[in-house]
């Protein structure tokens, strides 16, 4: 899509073609000649992952909706017959609930690298924006699958997340009574959220399609940060890439098959094993891990409205981001404080990721009877996921707009092909020392 | 038409150039109306499509319930099925409401006054969804040391009120919606 | 300066606290550590021993079988590939005859296509495992109250699976000094409860909860065809395996096609690799 095609058709069928659908052509210019920055890590590896998750979420999942029951007194049972009958069954189920784990595994790599090379700036600001609208459709989807096979955990879950929404006022009754089309989650409420789990991933996959698109628009950051310049800097995306990709593909696909065959409860909960009852509800209800750090900022408020808009602010500041960060310096190679404001923010995504899991009560030191400081224990969990929130929070809304401003960064390299530094002497001692190896 | 300066109109089918005449309020009025009967076309269709998500007729059937409270005697409490869960209609003595307000302002997990948890004027009766907050167990009356319910599941105590005083659950016995139709009959939900 | 030493002191605090998140339960609920056994099936080779299944299938029979259904599972399940009683003989687990006269032994409610009665018929390889109340209030009122929870996925529903399971059925224990037991109850350390209100003033709370079920193992219950001796612990062993087998018949089925899977993947990757390597080869980056 950028510059100009060099297609040519080699067949009277594929001339034919072409001047009335250029499909061929398309084709050609995005996936085989496409140039792509020959400097690319294993870490932008992760797009052609993601393609290839959710491709095969969405071959599972029509597979499983062939013999899934959507209502309340045969899903769960339902779900047990596709494990236990048929052929096959128990590959495809493990296949599909692994993959969402998998899926959201990538995807945290890919927005990972995305903030640590600066991917998210000018020219590539609707870039990631598509790419945050991939992720608020693809918590949708989970939550929506999560509750299909009508487990403990899927419907309290269900419960806790409708009841959610309650927590606007005036208002909240009515859409809680709207969503679960009745007075608490039940059969209307399994119904529609199976027909939306269907739906979603298909509107996935078209916002994907922009998303390459924008991709294709400007072509591809790398890790250095600096612009393609001349074609020495490129190389075409085939066979290049395709068989770098090919290659990382295997090996996640190594991994991802590690769960579906040797540990296929490992990310699941043990009361999704328990039909779900609504008169009983399992001790500890948690999110699948991929949601857990929302969760904890969720619980982090002791007012439930607050919490709402904290989580959601959580997400839609990843929209904002590229107007956010200041610096001109797009890779945190050159921007050691930056890096290591990075990985301080990293540690405390999963720092929520545990604080999700802990009841709020929870002992962080078991044994410790910390302080009480205002309303709960600081050596509670409760304290812990509100000191990692506002860190969340300031990493984004403080750190990164005042880091640009005030950070020295290191000389940047005038192109791709001449990492070297332009100007070794002028560079302050000891910098040169700590390039960054990244694959 | 045809002389129309070019560029000036990009569209050269466009009526309604100042040569015709045509009052222009008027030409535009025409246009207004058409738009606003396809966002009212959209609309209309666009509640049906909403509006289909609310509770179906055979949902709302079962959605509330009436209950007649002499039924009830004092000291003693009768529990009804409402919406898949069990609900407790209770009758309850002086004493037990004197303990309830006395504990007003005690160490609550979960502060509420037992004012809040009656109607006006009807403090003898108390109206609870009769499921533990912990593990949704069911709640006898009688145990424990405030008066009121005890879980047999895992231990949690309720004073006279449905107020969580001791044991894992984290909140109080909640207390449905309810409305008195007159002074002795009730509707929940 | 400032701003870094800064950064590397909440780093250093935030590594600090990292081995701390130890797993933990909600602060008032308890339970003993399942007991730590070894089974046949674990890892990623594990088999199901056949013979145990057996014995498992027939304590689950003759004890589990009076209070717990097992809604999910058809005596033709016992003979399919894997199963306790498979044999290569029958492909067709419905013409397995060990699977046919041990759901013959069972009578299962039917309708007599003639009369519209319903009639009892003996099982046959097709029929579900017969579930000992007809209606959940049935099963509470002839327990006490309490549910005896269904055992088709029991040990995948419960944390530890079968070591769970097998630490209940040998974890009855007499009621520390100070525990008030209730009518009908019984304390197992390993079973999740909250002690505090149960426990005299002062006494220290234990671990575990109340569980309805009376101990339903005895030394000699359960007389096995092989000579295993049946003690309470060998028959928790057994029945544990069983339960594990039938919370996922194709377990067999999934590691073996994992490592065929393994393998492959490895040898992809190998060719990948080097198909890579290959196609880099001339490109400085």
């Amino acid at each position: 899509m950028s510059g100009h095609s060099t297609y040519e058709p080699k067949s009277g069928l594929e001339r034919w073609l072409d001047s009335r659908l250029p499909l061929l052509r398309f084709a050609h210019d995005t996936v085989v000649t496409f140039p792509t920055p020959k400097n690319l890590n294993y870490w932008w590896t992760f797009g052609g992952i993601l393609s290839l998750m959710l491709g095969l979420q969405i071959v599972t999942g029509i597979i499983l909706a062939m013999h899934y029951v959507p209502h309340v007194d045969y899903a769960f049972n339902s779900v047990q017959r596709i494990m236990r009958d048929v052929n096959y069954g128990w590959l495809i189920r493990n296949l599909h609930s692994n993959g969402a784990s998998m899926f959201f595994l990538a995807a945290y790599i890919h927005m990972f690298r995305n903030l640590y090379y600066g991917s998210f700036k000018a020219p590539r600001e609707v870039l990631w924006i598509l790419g945050c609208v991939i992720y608020l459709l693809m918590i949708g989807t989970a939550f929506f699958g999560y509750v299909l096979p009508w487990g403990q955990m899927s419907f309290h879950g269900a419960v806790v997340i409708t009841n959610l929404l309650g927590a606007f006022p005036v208002v909240g009754h009515a859409i809680t009574t709207w969503l679960w089309g009745g007075f608490a989650v039940d059969d209307p409420t399994l119904n529609r959220f199976f027909s939306l789990h269907y739906l979603l991933p298909f509107m996935i996959a078209g916002v994907v399609g922009l998303h390459v698109w924008a991709l294709h628009v400007p072509g591809n950051n790398n890790p250095t940060g600096v612009n393609v310049t001349s074609p020495q800097d490129t190389v075409a995306f085939h066979p290049y890439y395709t068989v770098k990709d090919g290659f990382a593909i295997s090996v996640f696909l190594i991994m991802y098959a590690v769960f579906v065959f040797y540990l296929p409860d490992a990310l699941g909960d043990a009361a999704n094993y328990v039909q779900a009852n609504p008169l009983v509800t399992p001790a500890h209800i948690v999110p699948e891990w991929y949601l857990l750090p929302f969760y904890a900022i969720l619980r982090a408020v002791p007012d439930k409205l607050m919490g709402v808009l904290l989580m959601f602010g959580a997400i839609a500041t990843l929209f904002v981001l590229p107007w956010l960060d200041t610096s001109k310096v797009r890779s945190m190679r050159y921007r050691p404080t930056a890096r290591l404001y990075f990985f301080i923010f990293a540690f405390t995504c999963i720092v929520l990721g545990f604080c999700g899991a802990h009841a709020p009560d929870d002992l962080v030191i078991p044994g410790v009877s910390g302080p009480q400081f205002l309303d709960a224990n600081l050596n509670s969990f409760v304290w812990l996921s509100r000191i990692s929130a506002l860190f969340y929070f300031v990493y984004f809304w403080v750190v990164t707009p005042l880091l640009g401003l005030f950070e020295t960064p290191l000389p940047v390299p005038e192109t791709i092909s001449s990492p070297v530094l332009s100007h070794p002497a002028s560079a302050p001692a000891g910098a040169v020392a700590s390039p960054e190896k990244r694959g | 038409m045809a002389d129309t300066v070019v560029g000036a109109n990009p569209d050269p089918h466009a009526s309604g150039s100042s040569l015709e005449g045509e009052d222009p309020n008027r030409r535009d009025f025409i246009h207004i109306a058409a738009g606003v009967a396809a966002v009212g076309l959209v609309g209309g269709l666009a509640w049906p499509f909403i509006d289909q998500m609310n509770p179906a007729g055979d949902t709302l059937a079962l959605a509330s319930i009436e209950f007649d409270l002499s039924k009830v005697v004092e000291g003693q409490q009768v529990v009804v099925k409402w919406r898949g869960k069990p609900l407790f209609v209770r009758f309850r003595t002086a004493k037990e409401i004197g303990a309830a307000i006395k504990d007003n302002h005690a160490d609550l997990r979960d502060p509420a006054t037992d004012e809040s948890r009656h109607k006006p004027g009807k403090a003898q009766y108390l109206i609870l969804v009769g499921t533990c907050t912990h593990l949704g167990c069911v709640p006898t009356f009688g145990g424990g040391d405030y008066g009121g319910w005890f879980c047999p599941c895992h231990g949690s105590v309720y004073d006279t009120s449905g107020r969580i005083r001791k044991g894992p659950a984290p909140k109080n016995l909640e207390v449905p919606d309810y409305a008195f139709l007159s002074d002795t009959k009730v509707k929940v939900g | 300066m400032l701003r870094k030493a800064f950064a590397f002191a909440a780093l250093g605090l935030a590594l600090m606290a990292g081995p701390l998140f130890a797993g933990q339960a909600l602060a008032a609920t308890t339970q003993a550590e399942p007991r730590d056994i070894h089974w046949s099936f674990e890892g990623p080779f594990g088999k199901f021993d056949k013979a145990q299944l057996q014995r498992g299938y027939k304590v689950y029979r003759e004890v589990c079988s009076s209070c717990h259904s097992m809604d999910l599972l058809y005596f033709r399940n016992l003979g399919q590939k894997g199963g306790p009683f498979y044999d290569p003989k029958y492909a067709n687990p419905n013409d397995n005859a060990v699977v046919k006269s041990l759901a013959h032994d069972i009578q299962v409610k039917d309708i007599d296509s003639d009369t519209g009665d319903v009639i009892s018929r003996p099982a046959g390889p097709a029929d579900k495992f017969a579930a000992p109340f007809p209606n959940e209030p049935a099963a509470r009122a002839s327990n006490g109250g309490a549910l005896p929870p269904d055992l088709s996925v029991m040990a995948k529903a419960r944390e530890g699976g079968p070591a769970y399971i097998y630490s209940i059925l040998t974890g009855f224990v007499a009621p520390p000094k100070g525990m008030t037991v209730p009518e009908d109850k019984y304390y197992n350390p390993y079973m999740p409860g909250d002690m505090t209100s149960a426990m005299a003033k002062g006494a220290k709370v234990p671990e575990g909860g109340f569980i309805a079920m009376p101990p339903p193992l005895t030394d000699g219950k359960v007389t096995f065809d092989d000579g295993t001796k049946s003690t309470v612990a060998n028959e928790a062993r057994d029945v544990s395996a069983f339960l594990a087998w039938a919370a996922e018949p194709k377990m067999e089925e999934r590691k073996a096609f994992g490592l065929g899977a393994m393998i492959y993947l490895l040898i992809f990757s190998v060719l990948l690799w080097f198909s890579y390597k290959k196609i880099w080869k001339n490109v400085s980056h």
